[in-house]
């Protein structure tokens, strides 16, 4: 804080800075190394998913060459194309990362069309090949990382009760409910795990008394699906249960009731991307992957995990590192008891229809309508 | 909008009172209207300029850039202009039923209403010519936003409910009828991880203004607080409506049928916030889905305000908020603010304009008249 700048000199020499910019605006930012963009749907310390890609883009901040320029809050309309678009004529960003899934249709399509000599990253996976050559999508299969949450919830808790904060139940968000239920239940049988759906990403409320509600009922380890696990973590290490996250690693917002937690690892995408451009091989246009491709990762164990806990997450950890591993195999049956995977039937990561999955297995107590 | 505005107090000083008392007499009201809104919005951009400079900025590069960011280039003009056009539509539903002196905060749900019946309009008519399709759609989305809002007016003129509270709840019930038809009975079944309902067609895209990137809602805007402001100023039912704003007892003695106007105005103040969700569909998302949510609805109660609930004072207000929100990326990028600098810019401004309301008719100089 210096009021003592502000002299007329100041104001001089702002004005002339003020006509200097406008004149060598586009030149300076074509000048400069490699922009890179970021824009978040929500604010970039949430402890959740935005933080997560904020923690990607931090890394790149580090590397020499590049230019890293963000902006947060950015809504799902035609608020992210404008953003988008400053950032290319008044940055000169050159890749750029819209990380908020609602962003592809239609607005990343539409100002990849626009933009042809500009990179489009976007998280969720989305793109097909009928889509902007120029743009790509990108995605993790998170659920092998809430599989081992599972596990370790399942060794922990003594009710054998679980709890899942979830936002809506599209295939995504069930696919992690069912994951985590399937590892529980690799740790014990008997395990079932709750699930409150609260309706929307970013419902702080609800989600309190979704956990409240969870842990009155006797569910002592709880984990979630939304935007900012912060809430769920909270409340719920408050009440003295055992937590898994979501997202980044939140222990430091629990450091003694957080076991361990589904984590995205953009640090280690992100920098992958940019030696792929920067190589000349490009990135491909559709990009996926789990444990084994660095793209998504488990939180280190919190001080309440037991050995055996340990030792059983970190066997199937390696086996998903290693030659992978088939989470959703045959015979599996779904909560009303209709078998929803035939016997012999494996889904791998890349089935198409796990993508379509509207089904809650069994041992998930809940509905998904 | 720099900070060298002249301060109404000390310009008193600078003017000879009464040198032309019949020019002030004439219009010392207009120049009231301008400057005072223009020296509050000065006196907010200096407190900014400090509160930015209590964190380390220096204030006159926040001026820069939120001049460059808003107004500086072709561009940053066509970024403003496509964030005032939704606005200009949702203040006038705020700014139409003031003349009756009800305060509606609602917009938001007649927008999503709105939105929701241009949507239905299209996808029922999948074979029709474009026009016909567009045509259907606006009128679908003003009908369906007139009558949201109307719901509001019956419920107070009839029922004697608080018009602000109702319409303010009849935003959730809006959110949620929204949601459940979109992942429900509306639902595309192939948008699996974002819910939505199947798209208009781009056949049946209504586009952008020529030569320009701005959608057609900033001419629909422009034409609706037009035609709003010549309805209100200069017709009989416009002055029966401020008639009966002023003193409802007085009106009812001469006769007015206050009811009727109550609905209509309430009517028409429902399909402008129902137009401006038609074109959010038609010009910008393509199709309904949580996305149209953004807040549109409520910024424009602050638009509303501002303008002092004049319909032709709320396009400048519009394209000043606008404008702001433009500059806000720019604010973020360059200066490293948080998001919810913004935020408290509106905020100030908005104090500073409602404060000022105190100095109509007591500026020394004006008071001529």
């Amino acid at each position: 804080m210096d009021f003592s700048s502000i002299s007329r000199r100041r104001l001089l020499q702002g004005s002339a800075a003020l006509t200097l910019g406008t004149a060598l605006g586009a030149r300076s930012a074509a000048a400069a190394d490699t922009t890179i963009g970021f824009i978040y749907v929500g604010s970039r310390d949430d402890y959740g998913y935005n933080q997560a890609h904020a923690a990607g883009a931090a890394v790149l901040k580090k590397m020499p060459g590049l230019k890293v320029i963000e902006e947060e809050k950015v809504p799902e309309t035609d608020a992210v194309e404008k953003t988008m678009e400053s950032m290319i004529n008044l940055d000169g960003a050159t890749l750029l990362f819209p990380t908020s899934f609602g962003y592809y249709n239609p607005h990343v399509k539409k100002t990849a069309s626009k933009y042809p000599k500009v990179r489009f990253e976007h998280c969720g996976g989305l793109w097909t090949d009928k889509d902007p050559k120029n743009a790509g999508s990108y995605f993790g299969y998170i659920d092998e990382a809430q599989y081992i949450a599972g596990i370790v919830a399942g060794h922990t808790s003594k009710s054998g009760k679980l709890g899942f904060v979830a936002a809506k139940p599209i295939p995504q968000v069930l696919r992690n409910i069912n994951a985590f239920t399937l590892g529980a239940r690799l740790a014990n049988p008997k395990a079932t795990t709750q699930v409150i759906f609260t309706g929307d990403w970013s419902m702080p409320v609800k989600e309190a008394e979704a956990t409240n509600s969870l842990i009155d009922q006797g569910v002592d380890v709880l984990t979630c699906h939304v935007d900012g696990p912060k809430t769920m973590v909270e409340n719920a290490a408050r009440r003295g249960a055992f937590v898994c996250g979501y997202h980044v690693n939140q222990a430091p917002l629990a450091p003694k009731a957080y076991l361990t937690g589904a984590e995205w690892n953009w640090e280690a995408l992100y920098p992958k991307f940019v030696k792929m451009m920067a190589s000349g091989e490009g990135i491909p246009n559709f990009y996926r992957g789990g444990l084994k491709e660095e793209i998504v990762k488990v939180s280190p164990y919190g001080p309440a995990v037991s050995e055996t806990a340990r030792k059983h997450a970190d066997e199937v950890k390696a086996k998903f590192m290693a030659t992978g591993l088939t989470i959703f195999k045959g015979p599996l049956v779904d909560n009303k008891g209709k078998t929803v995977i035939a016997a012999g039937t494996e889904r791998g990561q890349k089935d198409p229809e796990l993508e379509k999955m509207d089904y809650l297995v069994e041992g998930v107590i809940g509905a998904t309508a | 909008m720099t900070s060298e505005a002249v301060d109404p107090v000390e310009a008193v000083g600078h003017i000879a009172p009464a040198s032309d008392a019949g020019f002030l007499q004439r219009f010392g009201a207009t120049i009231e209207y301008i400057l005072i809104p223009g020296a509050a919005l000065a006196g907010a951009l200096v407190v900014f300029g400090i509160f930015v400079a209590l964190f380390g900025k220096n204030p006159f590069d926040l001026y820069f850039y939120m001049y460059r960011g808003a107004f500086g280039t072709w561009f940053s003009w066509q970024n403003t202009l496509t964030r005032a056009a939704p606005l200009i539509l949702t203040a006038l539903c705020t700014a139409l039923p003031a003349q009756l002196g009800m305060v509606i905060i609602g917009g938001e749900g007649a927008l999503l209403i709105g939105a929701l019946s241009a949507t239905s309009a299209a996808l029922v008519m999948p074979s029709a010519p474009p026009l016909a399709v567009q045509l259907a759609m606006a009128a679908a989305g003003m009908i369906g936003g007139g009558l949201w809002i109307m719901l509001t007016g019956a419920l107070r003129q009839y029922r004697g409910v608080n018009e602000t509270i109702s319409s303010l709840l009849l935003v959730y019930i809006a959110l949620a009828i929204l949601n459940h038809l979109v992942e429900g009975p509306m639902r595309d079944p192939a948008s699996l991880n974002k819910p939505s309902t199947r798209e208009i067609g781009a056949a049946n895209m209504i586009g952008s203004i020529p030569g320009t990137e701005v959608h057609w809602g900033l001419v629909f805007g422009l034409i609706a607080a037009t035609v709003s402001y010549i309805l209100i100023y200069h017709t009989t039912f416009g002055f029966a409506v401020r008639v009966a704003g002023g003193n409802i007892r007085a009106a009812k003695i001469v006769g007015l049928s206050v009811g009727k106007l109550v609905l209509t105005i309430c009517f028409l103040a429902g399909a402008c916030a129902g137009l401006s969700g038609m074109v959010e569909v038609a010009a910008v998302q393509g199709r309904t889905n949580a996305n149209l949510a953004a807040g549109y609805g409520f910024t424009g109660i602050l638009v509303a305000f501002l303008a002092r609930q004049n319909p032709l004072a709320v396009i400048p207000v519009a394209v000043l908020i606008g404008g702001i929100g433009a500059s806000g990326g720019l604010l973020q990028r360059r200066l490293g603010l948080p998001d919810a600098s913004v935020l408290v810019l509106q905020g100030i401004i908005f104090v500073f304009v409602l404060a000022s309301d105190a100095l109509y008719g007591r500026i020394g100089f004006l008071k001529g008249r």
